[in-house]
């Protein structure tokens, strides 16, 4: 019996159990941001439309929970995701809206349409606080406590099984 | 009807297979019984008339748009131009694995029809590990990915294909890969045939190697298409990028390169019988863990192939049976097959096993770079690998490798000194370090591309030294097969080394009527217009480029817009030049009303292609060599058999 002809099997079989486990695994397709923990960067955004406020980041710092949503009206998820953030907004969340790449009338006919859950919107024209605060598509939403920091992170559309868990958050982060 | 047609020819010509593996064992074990062994060739042969009905009725169902049938509603659309139904039919997964099975048909059909030089015993034994490979493959279909599915309401319209996809280069690139990943399930069936009988011969090499030729031609120009596919539709400007379906595509060529040149030595000296086996299991097992980390979705990849774990999980299975099978086959019987033929180190068989060992050390640094993601994931690191690590781990063992491969065919068989061709040695040697010192004292480039280079120069010359001293007329086919598939390599190795050290790149924002440069390149951007295409509309750039200030040539770059389904693809547009390519892709417009120009001149790109093709040539070349010799031998043969039987008539 010659060991080195079973070389080649064993080194298929490693194989094989690696790709059996990884079958096995969820894929998870995530880009999580490294910024939850930390604080939210310095920035000043302009208003998303007339009518509605711009926001800063001095504006996180005055002791209450908030959830910051990227959005933008050319992104079909956030349609898809407006009746559950009006649902939020109902049980008392204040949502603060940043508008991705976006144009004054787009923005204002997609509130018209979908409802505006936002008490403030501002406008990233450039993806620069997506990109600070680590999200890498849209839409996500932030839970930030009253000093301004980082605390939680939903990747994707907000269904209604979200809806309990990032109140759960807000009330964490109090 | 016409699906239910194809579903039933589908599920007899898997009866066929089944019956094809059971007899061709029975047969093994029973020598003597001759009823069943006669009933291998048939079932092969009628099997492939069967499979290949059932995918004339998928083609006709894409040609027809029958949106009753799930996979033509999921994949097609009426308004899609004609080629591209059609090219739809083994553009998704269903229809591609139905392809895979009707060629993998025809293979054995084939090899039932004509091949008649091995044992009787072995034979039976290649056509009943075909049949064990075949049947696994149609219960795939049958079972998990059946094509021939019907809505249970019709769709009032399909969802089309992806833009991408429709490309006359998709026409062909799968389905090229595809037939030279089933030839190589040809050549692990004869492997396998060989190690049940332990009967590895010159003539199981020899009839193996066209299968292996073809294969390897086949993967040679899909690989090459690809890359060409990748590079003007994408708009990156890159022609390779180690991602884990094109390394998927390249270990099995690695590992086809390295047993035709084996099957070369065996046919020809009886020398390399286990290592030759070996291969001929590997390639095939490349092509299919390539199929599996492609399809099953467990690597993360630009090609976002219909992903679904429960074919991963069925892929990984027949992968367990197949490939564990032969490799637990050759730990059993290799022991017992005996060494043949031996050689000294500096001779042809020397030089080629060399090359083996190198391609074979190649081949390990893409499967350890395409798996290690996967191993590291199982501890929780993403990491993702990349050039920084194929690129100089592969040169460790690819400049060797061109070294050996400049001198070794000048080497003779079995036993030869080195000193016989020094000249040629020297020749060589001169024509790499007068490159080497001429290209960086002309220009500061980087250390592989400027190793790439001088290699390549030198290979050229040296890869024609075979044919010095001999008529050309009277050279055979295959000699002029290996010289043009080595004068290949140096032509793409010249191309992608003067890519990667001379491009120049352009990212700019101009406005309409303004003008930019690029290398030797004036680019005027004349305007931008809208243009409509049969299922798209596009802003079309249109942009005027001189050469050195030459006659201005007009290209139109576009940014498209196809609405079934909605995606945004950008057409690069080319300019080809002798020396190189320019090439440019027109982006978004910025809020100023400037718009984005992205320029790169590519010297001397094309070699790569080019280079690729005349590998490609080579093997033909020698395909055809092989072919019209085994028939001039076979009508000898006749002859001979004949005039002896009339002598013994006449006696």
């Amino acid at each position: 019996m010659n060991w080195r002809l079973w070389i080649p099997l064993f080194a298929f079989a490693a194989f094989l159990g690696l790709a059996a486990y990884q079958l096995t695994q969820p894929k998870d397709e995530f880009v999580e941001s490294r910024m939850v923990g930390e604080s939210l960067p310095y920035f000043e955004l302009p208003p998303a439309m007339a009518g509605v406020n711009g926001i800063g980041s001095t504006d996180f710092a005055d002791g209450e929970p908030r959830l910051l949503n990227i959005w933008a009206s050319w992104c079909l998820p956030c349609i898809a995701e407006a009746p559950h953030l009006e649902n939020l907004k109902r049980q008392g969340a204040d949502i603060v809206g940043v508008a991705i790449r976006d144009r004054p009338e787009d923005v204002a006919r997609f509130l018209a349409q979908h409802g505006n859950p936002y008490s403030r919107i501002g406008r990233d024209d450039l993806s620069e606080v997506q990109l600070a605060i680590g999200s890498s598509g849209v839409p996500e939403t932030f839970v930030i406590d009253g000093q301004g920091v980082i605390r939680y992170q939903h990747i994707g559309d907000v269904r209604a099984s979200d809806v309990p868990v990032l109140l759960a958050e807000l009330e964490k982060a109090r | 009807m016409i699906a239910e047609l194809g579903l039933a020819a589908l599920w007899l010509a898997a009866a066929l297979a089944a019956l094809q593996m059971a007899a061709g064992f029975l047969a093994l074990r029973d020598a003597a019984d001759g009823a069943l062994a006669g009933l291998i060739r048939p079932a092969a042969i009628v099997q492939g008339v069967l499979v290949t009905l059932s995918f004339a009725m998928l083609v006709w169902l894409f040609a027809v748009t029958d949106l009753s049938v799930k996979l033509v509603a999921s994949n097609s659309h009426s308004m899609k131009p004609l080629v591209f139904k059609l090219s739809g039919t083994w553009g998704n997964h269903e229809g591609s694995m139905l392809l895979w099975v009707m060629v993998m048909g025809l293979a054995g059909a084939l090899i039932a029809l004509v091949e008649r030089r091995l044992p009787e015993r072995t034979m039976n034994a290649t056509l009943a590990a075909q049949g064990v490979v075949s049947l696994g493959f149609y219960a795939f279909l049958l079972l998990s990915s059946n094509p021939f599915e019907r809505l249970p309401v019709p769709a009032t319209e399909g969802m089309g294909l992806n833009p991408l996809l429709q490309d006359i280069g998709l026409a062909f690139h799968p389905p090229t890969l595809y037939l030279g990943y089933v030839g190589l399930s040809v050549a692990f069936s004869f492997a396998v045939g060989a190690l049940l009988t332990r009967q590895v011969t010159p003539d199981f090499a020899r009839a193996m190697r066209p299968w292996v030729l073809g294969a390897w031609v086949l993967l040679t120009i899909g690989i090459t298409a690809g890359s060409y596919w990748a590079y003007y539709e994408l708009g990156w400007g890159g022609w390779w990028f180690w991602d884990p379906v094109e390394n998927a595509s390249l270990m099995p060529w690695l590992a086809a390169t390295a047993l035709l040149h084996s099957a070369s030595v065996l046919a020809s000296r009886d020398a390399l019988r286990t290592w030759t086996i070996m291969l001929g299991v590997v390639a095939f097992s490349m092509s299919m863990v390539g199929t599996f980390l492609v399809r099953s979705g467990i690597l993360t990849s630009v090609h976002a192939f219909a992903v679904d774990p429960e074919r991963g999980t069925f892929i990984l299975a027949l992968l367990g049976i197949f490939i564990g099978g032969a490799l637990l086959l050759f730990a059993l019987r290799a022991n017992t097959i005996s060494e043949g033929e031996r050689f000294a180190l500096a001779s042809r068989e020397g030089a080629l096993v060399f090359n083996n060992v190198m391609l074979s050390a190649i081949l390990a640094i893409v499967l350890l770079g395409t798996l290690y993601p996967l191993l590291t994931e199982a501890f929780d690191v993403r990491v993702s690998v990349g050039p920084p690590y194929f690129n100089p781990v592969g040169a460790i063992f690819t400049i060797p490798m061109l070294v050996v491969m400049a001198v070794g065919p000048l080497l003779r068989w079995r036993q030869d000194r080195i000193d016989r061709i020094g000249k040629e040695i020297a020749l060589f040697a001169a024509l790499v370090l007068a490159a080497l010192i001429l290209t960086s004292l002309l220009a500061d480039i980087a250390l592989l591309p400027l190793l790439g280079l001088a290699l390549g120069v030198g290979l050229a010359v040296a890869s024609l030294m075979p044919l010095r001293r001999r008529k050309l007329a009277r050279t055979p086919l295959a000699t002029w097969g290996m010289v043009t598939a080595h004068f290949g390599i140096a032509v793409a190795l010249i191309g992608m080394a003067s890519e990667s050290a001379f491009t120049s790149e352009r990212l700019a924002a101009v406005e309409e009527g303004g003008s930019t440069s690029v290398g030797p390149w004036t680019v005027v951007l004349q305007g931008v217009e809208p243009v409509a295409g049969p299922n798209w509309t596009a802003i079309q750039g249109r942009v005027s480029a001189s050469y050195d200030g030459g006659e201005p040539v007009v290209l139109t770059p576009q940014s498209r817009n196809f609405w079934a389904p909605p995606q945004q693809t950008t057409e690069s547009a080319l300019v080809t030049r002798w020396n190189g390519q320019l090439y440019a892709v027109v982006g978004d417009r910025s809020p100023d009303g400037r718009w984005q120009l992205r320029l790169w001149w590519k010297p001397f790109v094309t070699l790569i292609w080019y280079g690729g093709l005349l590998i490609a040539l080579g093997g033909v070349l020698a395909l055809v060599g092989r072919v019209l010799s085994d028939l001039r031998h076979r009508r000898l043969a006749a002859r001979i058999a004949d005039r002896r039987a009339d002598r013994e008539a006449l006696s």
